[in-house]
């Protein structure tokens, strides 16, 4: 089923015109991990599926449902999709417990009694059980990521969003990140990933999509993209990389 | 009772003219003595550096009004003899204004970083060289926001004196709407008067700000 | 040239009178200020252009004419729309209406300084925007512009003693009652300076532990 149908999409920042007709359909479960150097547009479109940038011609959908900036209950369809940034934004002042259980309880997913338990449970499906009382300052890059998933996670969205999010991480943290998104993967979520990292693109991913200038140039199986490039864009984009 | 005139809106312009010269006698006098007391605090001396911050703490500590009083009534009587009352008001508003600016100085020396100190030493310059060449410019340039923004507090000030009976705008106003009973249009003409001189001078002090902060 | 410290004994319930009432005129400022800041502060970000205008008038407006003034025009407009508060009451809506529009501004610029992307991830969580400022924003930004509320807070603490001149009875009231009956100046005002000063550090520590007790998250490792 088609979960996400992203259809001939076109977004301009002041005269830079950032997306240029792009079309994309991410079925349930699916893995899409979405290549491509800065600039090409990536990270936008990837705020565009929910709602954090606007739309200029086109139309993004989900399940069904028209997305945009002022779609009724925005909030709501906000709630089922998790997106996690290249900077984590954790919330600074709160411990990790209430930046995991914050929005299910203001939001009416869960009771205030059961808040513990929910932040339990997900931190166990991140690792990181141990650091309920944390401060998030008092953590590594990696373990800050992987609670800024845990506290998508705590609101059991349908897909997940994730933008370029071992980017910032030093290279041993990024192993551990990577650890938690393939077992999301195995359980059968669905992800969009704009990434640089190639092994999980090959290795997880079901579908990858390379983008150049604002629109996609190439898109199949990783065994596709990896072993048959066909434009010269990303024939020299694989080689670089 | 009359109505207000047109005379009398003459007559509380015609009274900024204390308005302004309280403020100038504070600046003229206030502000060397501020920089005396910023040098003092930005010293390695320690017995300059505290009494400096005594000072600052004493007179931060209590209200603009007492110290009015203090200079117009408690100080004559003490020592016996008249002080014009010019002259107290002014010593008021001149202590008033350098504990101020001095607060404000200091703190924008002490933000002028270490190593621009350092940099004048390595150039082989004396203390007082890496002071007046290096360090003064950059801590005038960091100060001039809150100074302006101090200046507007001290024109606002100046508004006390009329409460030992200094014929400022305060004053003019307190003695127009005596005699007139139209209390609250006096008042809030009055109001405008300080708001037209004040206004811009806060504005100026946000564009000091923003470049302030753009350029860093 | 005698010191008379002494003689200022019998008005000691003068003064603490006053006293009492300056604690009481500061507190209440400062909380009906705070809630007026908070409530402007949230208005003016969210607001449309017209509330934003509003609010930019009435912050200048207070921010640019001596709180001696705003007290007068308090003291003879609240009558004249028929509102009749005593003395002490005119003087609480005109101080906290002055404290009000500097802690607008101040928790403006501290709502300003938390970075967009926080509220940009409170509302990818589905929150709306009060709970966005309520939870996310609101805790930071204070503890950002502590110090300059709490030097506002001085600054006010201070200015009751304006109130004075429209006749509410607190400490600078009192001690202009004494010094017209005793005719001690110079020991009046200095008596008056000492307990204004007692009354700033004593107000200093009370919002340091505040701080402390409000602040709890540690800001580096």
């Amino acid at each position: 089923m088609v979960q996400i149908e992203i259809n001939d999409v076109h977004k301009r920042f002041g005269q830079n015109e950032v997306l240029k007709g792009v079309s994309l359909q991410v079925q349930k479960g699916e893995i899409v991990a979405i290549l491509g150097k800065s600039g090409s547009g990536k990270s936008t479109l990837l705020r565009c599926i929910n709602a954090l940038e606007s739309v200029d011609r086109g139309n993004i959908a989900v399940e069904g449902v028209r997305v945009h900036q002022n779609m009724p209950k925005l909030r709501e369809f906000r709630q089922e999709m998790g997106i996690v940034f290249q900077q984590y934004n954790l919330f600074p002042h709160l411990t990790v417990e209430r930046n995991i259980t914050l929005a299910p309880i203001l939001t009416g997913k869960i009771r205030k009694g059961e808040a513990r338990e929910l932040a339990l449970r997900t931190l166990e499906r991140v690792g990181l059980r141990d650091k309920l009382k944390a401060y998030p300052i008092n953590l590594s890059g990696g373990q800050q990521q992987r609670v800024a998933i845990a506290r998508c996670l705590a609101m059991e969205p349908k897909i997940m969003l994730f933008d370029e999010v071992t980017s910032a991480l030093d290279p041993e943290l990024v192993g551990e990140v990577l650890k938690v998104m393939e077992n999301m993967a195995r359980q059968g979520m669905t992800m969009v990933l704009v990434t640089h990292e190639m092994g999980f693109a090959k290795n997880v991913a079901t579908k990858v999509v390379f983008m150049h200038n604002g629109a996609i140039r190439e898109q199949g199986t990783p065994a596709e993209i990896f072993n048959n490039p066909r434009t010269p864009e990303l024939q020299n984009f694989l080689g670089n990389n | 009772m009359r109505i207000v005139e047109f005379s009398d809106i003459l007559a509380l312009i015609a009274a900024l003219r204390w308005t302004v010269g309280l403020t100038l006698i504070a600046i003229a006098l206030g502000g060397p003595m501020g920089l005396a007391l910023a040098l003092m605090k930005a010293s390695r001396n320690l017995v300059l550096d505290g009494i400096a911050t005594a000072i600052l703490q004493l007179i931060q500590g209590i209200p603009l009004l007492a110290l009015l009083m203090f200079f117009y009534f408690g100080v004559p009587v003490f020592l016996g003899v008249d002080i014009p009352p010019l002259v107290a008001v002014s010593i008021a508003y001149v202590v008033y204004a350098s504990v101020y600016f001095g607060q404000i100085w200091a703190g924008s020396i002490a933000a002028v970083k270490q190593e621009q100190w350092e940099a004048g030493a390595c150039l082989g310059l004396h203390k007082w060289h890496q002071f007046f060449y290096i360090v003064a410019p950059q801590a005038f340039k960091i100060s001039l926001p809150a100074s302006v923004s101090f200046l507007v507090q001290l024109i606002k000030g100046t508004s006390l004196a009329s409460v030992v009976g200094f014929v400022e705008l305060a004053r003019a106003a307190q003695v127009i709407s005596a005699a007139t009973f139209q209390s609250t249009l006096v008042y809030v003409l009055a109001a405008s008067l300080y708001f037209l001189i004040c206004f811009p001078l806060t504005v100026w002090s946000r564009k000091l700000e923003r470049s302030l902060n753009g350029a860093n | 040239m005698q010191l008379r410290f002494a003689q200022l004994e019998r008005f000691r319930e003068q003064f603490i009178v006053g006293l009492a009432g300056t604690v009481e005129l500061t507190v209440i400022c400062v909380v009906a200020g705070l809630l007026i800041g908070l409530f402007c502060a949230f208005a003016y970000k969210r607001g449309n252009p017209r509330t934003r205008k509003a609010i930019y008038v009435y912050v200048e407006a207070f921010r640019n004419t001596p709180s001696l003034i705003q007290l007068f025009v308090f003291f003879f407009l609240l009558p004249d729309l028929g509102i009749l508060l005593s003395p002490f009451g005119a003087a609480s809506v005109a101080l906290s209406l002055y404290f009000g529009a500097y802690a607008t501004e101040i928790i403006r610029s501290g709502m300003d300084s938390i970075p967009a992307a926080q509220s940009e991830a409170g509302a990818c969580l589905g929150l709306s925007t009060y709970q966005i400022y309520r939870h996310i924003i609101i805790g930071p930004a204070l503890r950002n512009v502590y110090p300059s509320l709490s030097a506002q807070v001085i600054i006010l603490l201070l200015g009751t003693s304006l109130a004075s001149q429209v006749s509410a009875n607190e400490l600078f009231h009192a001690a202009t009652f004494v010094e017209s009956r005793s005719y001690l100046s110079f020991e009046v005002y200095a008596v008056l300076c000492a307990i204004y000063f007692c009354l700033v550090l004593a107000s200093k520590l009370l919002m340091y532990l505040f701080g402390r007790l409000a602040f709890r998250w540690p800001t580096h490792r």
